[in-house]
């Protein structure tokens, strides 16, 4: 019973919180609300069992995710309300709840028919953790490593653009060296 | 999932709760006396046996202010951020054992909240939401300073997340489990067990990330006192600026707990001398935090991301590559 009170606290938290994020013209309302109902979301994970992708869905979005928009979000003036372009309100409200029934359809038929199998059942006698690295290793190497080196090279191109004049640090030249480098810059802009 | 368990989880909720928000006020009146001590003065004296009472007339004080809300902020998220830094702070200690199991009148408390076997990783986590606190703060202000101090906040916290996961994963590798309980139980056989001694990097690494999560001295850079304002906080007053202070005194204890947990053996074997060790260590690590306060200068931003992704986080990788070839062969 205690299971079905969470549930049902949790789904309309969640809900009401991602109904906040779409409908407010309040770019902070949105970003607090988005990232509120991602940590809801974790709460299903913990209702289920599954304790350990809980966990990473807290670190990965609300942790990560949502600290990126938020960074993004200092570049422009929080405090003002977006002045928003609204369309036909018909087309939306038709096209999202299209959406909606297509998404509930394609993961509630199969259900519906019973015809699902776990090709990979969990092992009996390990915990959380070590079956879903059990799971990542063995069926799911391949996107796993692939995964893992899109992620390399997005590193490695975040530090090539990030890196130009990297050795260069302001607080650590004189006076004079800050002067030429300004004269060289303002040259460069000049020319 | 049964009443009981259920009353039991509440009312453990309510004593955490009370203990570590009078702890929070009562850390305030340690750091004090410990600056004045340190820096030959006496610190509060007059409120009170030894100024003891300091800390109810701080609350006084904190609760009868006027709670000004000033123009042009956002005001729901305004009056929101403080209360998510001290939630945070909280929802953290659910997965921490603070004490080994005891029987009270016939009946068996283990004193932690929510016995996930994950307990490190949701610790992390929640560490890692306690960023929202400062960062919709200072954007919700309107004010430049503050919103900088958002900014240098949610820099420092982001950075040093990652010097505290990786340093924790050699440890977690060794024991092969996320629960701080089974931690404690491999490290159980005394001190010759202690994970510090196979892993005195990770451990020296998660002790300096410790500062900057909880964002103490050395790494103050979030309420940034040279501007003579006090960063994110700087438009609140009253209570809401109080709860910004809770949060990072619960914080503070919490990760005092953490770091014998993991580290120096915790609560031993469950006697009555090893709960009374973890107390005393949790002491320690508190006491570090405010003897770092005295004795030591805030170091520069730049100086902080260098010191994050030059130095001790190449250690970090370097220090589980290594684990992971000593556990190999």
């Amino acid at each position: 019973m205690f299971e079905a009170i969470a549930f049902y606290l949790f789904a309309f938290l969640t809900i009401s919180m991602f109904y906040i994020a779409v409908t407010t013209s309040q770019a902070l309302y949105a970003l607090s609300a988005i990232a509120a109902g991602m940590l809801f979301i974790s709460a299903f994970f913990f209702i289920l069992g599954a304790d350990f992708l809980g966990a990473v869905q807290i670190i990965v979005y609300s942790g990560a995710v949502m600290a990126l928009y938020a960074f993004g979000m200092m570049f422009f003036d929080t405090t003002r309300e977006v002045k928003e372009k609204h369309g036909n309100s018909m087309i939306v409200i038709g096209l999202s709840s299209l959406a909606a029934i297509m998404v509930v359809v394609i993961f509630a038929a199969p259900i519906v028919s019973s015809n699902i199998t776990a090709l990979y059942p969990v092992v009996d006698g390990v915990g959380n953790t070590q079956a879903v690295g059990m799971v990542l290793f063995t069926k799911y190497l391949v996107p796993f490593e692939v995964a893992a080196v899109m992620l390399l090279v997005a590193m490695i191109a975040g530090i090539v653009l990030a890196g130009k004049k990297m050795d260069l640090s302001l607080t650590l030249m004189s006076d004079a060296e800050i002067k030429d480098l300004r004269e060289d810059q303002n040259k460069k802009v000049l020319s | 999932m049964d009443t009981a368990y259920l009353i039991e989880t509440i009312i453990k909720v309510v004593v955490v709760l009370l203990i570590f928000s009078a702890l929070a006020g009562i850390g305030t009146y340690f750091e004090r006396k410990v600056l004045a001590f340190m820096q030959r003065r006496l610190g509060p004296m007059y409120v009170g046996p030894f100024g003891l009472l300091q800390v109810a007339a701080d609350g006084v004080k904190l609760f009868t202010k006027e709670d000004i809300v000033p123009t042009n902020v956002v005001a729901k998220v305004f009056k929101i951020a403080p209360v998510i830094t001290a939630a945070t702070a909280f929802m953290a200690a659910a997965a921490i054992p603070f004490l080994p199991q005891f029987t009270l009148f016939g009946y068996t408390v283990h004193p932690i909240v929510a016995d996930i076997n994950i307990g490190i990783l949701y610790i992390l986590g929640i560490m890692g939401i306690g960023l929202y606190g400062p960062l919709l703060g200072g954007m919700a202000s309107a004010n430049k300073f503050s919103l900088l101090s958002a900014a240098r906040t949610a820099a420092v916290f982001i950075s040093y997340e990652v010097v505290t996961g990786l340093s924790l994963l050699a440890p977690i590798m060794m024991v092969g489990s996320l629960s701080l309980i089974d931690f404690n139980e491999y490290q159980a056989g005394g001190i010759g067990d202690w994970i510090i001694w196979s892993q005195p990097v990770a451990f020296v690494l998660f002790w300096i990330a410790a500062f900057a999560e909880t964002g103490r001295t050395p790494f103050h850079l979030i309420a940034n006192d040279h501007e003579i304002i006090d960063g994110f906080g700087t438009e609140y007053s009253g209570m809401r600026w109080g709860l910004f202070f809770i949060g990072e005194y619960a914080n503070m204890f919490f990760i005092s707990f953490v770091i014998p947990l993991i580290f120096l053996g915790g609560y031993g074997d469950g006697s009555f001398l090893g709960a009374l060790g973890l107390l005393g260590k949790m002491a320690f690590f508190f006491f570090f935090f405010l003897w770092t306060r005295a004795a030591w200068p805030d170091v520069r931003p730049d100086q902080l991301m260098w010191l994050c992704w030059k130095v001790l986080m190449p250690l970090a990788v370097i220090n589980i590559v290594i684990t992971g070839l000593v556990m190999m062969f």
